[in-house]
């Protein structure tokens, strides 16, 4: 199996790998939705038209774009440092405290500049949580694999703990904070359209979208055209090869595991002050687990992980709207299709390959021997 | 002084309960883990068995049919996951990861359309569970000072499961210390090639350790779902599956030890629940969200080796790849 890997083009690696693994997942969904009574073909026809069909729906799924952008960006860094970040969930949970805490406290200021505050908020409570499982392996030797799993449970306790305690307005039982001022939000995007005079669908997208991609290019450039990708790329593929280059694979991996978080906690600019514009308990809802997937569909490259998070975002939209035409289905139902392609293109990732191989070897024989 | 006696084994006899689910997914876990075969889908195969024990009793009627399909969903999702990991040498993070998911979506859709009560199992009739067992004599014993409470609340009064989890305890410490299986599966876990070399199949004997896995995170789910509640709920394991991952660092990957840390993690629960709003002399009130996160700190110190040194088995997490 080993060998195998040569013998396939990289488009093939690339492509048709994660369309087959994502077909096959659909597949087994498909066979649910008929055990419990439903046509699949019935079903993927409105998960396709809650997503895409109309402009409301375009926007929801972009919004929810947005958050598995961010989450998969977050999973991928860390990843080309060869390192398993699946504490996104965690890290972006501190991350809406960060924003929170700026739009709650510091909306006297202009909006641009609280944007930027906010951002620097998120990015740095985000870093911050990643950093103690990130310095725990770096200094201490305990896997972050393990510590970032314990921290999301941590995160969970601290997070009710502040909302229930400390951040819920006096006299309020519902375990959120205040709702921020309406100068301490991002603005929608169907508002600066119409400011434009364009007029589109009225939903929760918001400028985080845009915010997602300029991160999607910073991504790439830092990845692939500095000095510090190049370090981290490099430890990620053999850390003894960096340490004889003099790297720091310890600091290395402080650093990845950083960004990560700070990446992440871009989802809780998205929901928190784009969306919910206020803190709420358990608003990143597993985005932080799906980014794992995101990550690996999309071979940790931005374009690939935006394709993967269209992917996830449009069933999440989808699948919002097929819960409500069909009563028999749940959103549950889009949570383990989500699942399965986890499992598909995450763990199953080369099951697929030999057949492919065997294909690919009776397609290219013949243009050898023409050349 | 009765009082605090009664307070005492009120708050260890809800402890031992709370802490049955944790010791069967931490000893789950401890074979799967020593065979190298990390597992943080612990949750999910709980997940799936409560599902399956709560509607398969609900159906028949019978809580050892519900038992039953619970062990038979648990193997399934450990037999998927040793699939991906062992034969396809898929990444076993990954794949945990995605039977949580699954299971947490897949009993929440089938638990829904079947029995249209939102997701939860209908409610099971006495005669569909596993009931408290009331041991000899524990009625006339129950107002003896001490022995009573010790005999009547703790020792008596516990259902079948509750005394299963216990005698599983030594059974795995035999299994794995003295006999050849065991010897197998912790060489297995730190040293495969040696194994491989000795013309014993890694393969075979890392499925055999995912089995077990699953057949013992099936008693965790049916536990829960047909002993300690009448029902399946939706997401009712709540994050027992990664509690048990704790304890089982916490116990070194060690059975006895094992059994230690559970109840310890049980015990935090039980206190959780009874000292809400309750002020300490000096700390005053504590907040019980921070009892609840004191396993994952302790296991993250414990894993830091600031107490101690927690060691995982050598070639975890590593697929074997036979030599050519």
């Amino acid at each position: 199996m080993t060998g195998s890997h040569e013998q396939l083009p990289p488009w093939a690696t690339a492509v048709v790998l994660p369309l087959l693994n994502v077909a096959a997942a659909l597949a087994v969904s498909g066979v649910v939705v008929w055990l419990i009574g439903e046509s699949p073909l019935e079903v993927v026809s409105l998960l396709l038209w809650g997503a895409f069909g109309w402009g409301e729906g375009v926007g929801y799924t972009l919004f929810y774009t947005t958050n598995f952008i961010f989450t998969g960006l977050a999973f991928g860094i860390a990843f080309h440092a060869g390192l398993f970040n699946i504490g996104a969930e965690g890290q972006a949970y501190l991350g809406g405290l960060g924003v929170a805490l700026a739009c709650l406290y510091l909306d006297f200021l202009p909006l641009p500049i609280l944007i930027v505050v906010a951002i620097a908020a998120s990015a740095a409570f985000g870093a911050g949580w990643a950093f103690i499982p990130a310095w725990l392996q770096a200094r201490r030797g305990s896997h972050v694999v393990i510590t970032t799993i314990m921290f999301n449970f941590i995160a969970a306790s601290l997070m009710v703990y502040l909302l229930v305690n400390v951040l819920a307005p006096a006299g309020s039982m519902q375990p959120e904070s205040e709702t921020f001022s309406d100068h301490a939000r991002l603005p929608f995007l169907h508002d600066i359209a119409a400011a434009l005079g364009v007029q589109i669908a009225t939903s929760p997208l918001n400028l985080s979208f845009v915010w997602a991609l300029i991160c999607c290019v910073g991504f790439w450039v830092l990845i692939w055209r500095t000095r510090l990708g190049y370090a981290l790329r490099t430890a990620g593929i053999n850390p003894a090869a960096a340490v004889y280059a003099g790297m720091s694979p310890g600091r290395l991996t402080i650093i990845a595991m950083m960004l990560s978080g700070a990446l992440a906690s871009g989802m809780a600019l998205n929901e928190i002050m784009g969306s919910q514009h206020r803190l709420i308990l358990e608003f990143t809802a597993g985005y932080g687990f799906v980014g794992i997937a995101v990550a690996l569909m999309g071979r940790s490259h931005p374009a690939g992980i935006v394709l993967a998070a269209l992917l996830f975002g449009a069933l999440y939209q989808g699948g919002a709207e097929l819960a409500f035409e069909k009563p028999q289905i749940t959103r549950d139902m889009v949570v383990m299709i989500q699942g399965l392609i986890i499992f598909f293109a995450g763990a199953m990732e080369h099951f697929f390959r030999p057949q492919l191989v065997r294909l690919f070897s009776l397609m290219p024989s013949t243009s050898r021997q023409e050349a | 002084m009765a009082d605090v006696v009664a307070l005492i084994a009120l708050i260890i006899d809800s402890a031992i309960r709370l802490s049955v689910p944790l010791l069967f997914a931490c000893l789950a876990g401890l074979y799967s883990e020593r065979s190298s075969i990390f597992d943080i889908g612990l949750e999910g195969k709980m997940l799936g068995a409560a599902f399956a024990a709560g509607a398969i009793a609900a159906i028949t009627g019978s809580a050892w049919m519900g038992l039953l399909a619970a062990i038979a969903a648990s193997s399934a999702l450990a037999l998927l996951h040793g699939f991906a990991c062992i034969t396809h040498r898929g990444n076993q993070i990954v794949s945990g990861v995605a039977i949580n998911i699954i299971a947490a979506g897949l009993t929440a859709q089938l638990g829904a359309s079947w029995f249209s009560q939102g997701g939860q199992t209908p409610s099971l009739p006495n005669t569909a569970r596993f009931l408290p067992l009331e041991w000899p004599g524990a009625e006339a014993l129950a107002g003896v000072p001490l022995i009573g409470a010790v005999y009547s609340e703790l020792l008596s009064g516990h259902n079948i499961l509750v005394y299963l989890a216990a005698a599983t305890v030594p059974l795995t410490w035999w299994v794995l210390y003295r006999t050849r299986f065991g010897l197998r599966l912790r060489a297995v876990g730190e040293n495969p090639a040696a194994v491989d070399t000795a013309g014993i199949s890694v393969t075979w004997l890392r499925y055999r350790a995912v089995i077990c896995c699953g057949v013992l995170c099936g008693f965790a789910g049916a536990y829960l779902s047909i002993a300690q509640s009448a029902s399946f709920i939706k997401d009712m394991t709540a994050g027992k599956g990664f509690i048990a991952l704790a304890a089982l660092i916490f116990a070194k990957w060690r059975p006895v030890q094992a059994l230690g840390a559970c109840f310890l993690f049980g015990l935090l629960d039980a206190v959780a629940i009874r000292l809400q709003g309750v002020a300490f002399p000096l700390i005053g009130d504590v907040p019980v969200q921070f009892v609840q996160a004191v396993p994952y700190i302790l296991t993250v110190v414990l894993l830091a080796g600031f107490v101690g040194r927690a060691i995982p088995p050598k070639a975890g997490g590593v697929p074997y790849v036979k030599e050519r």
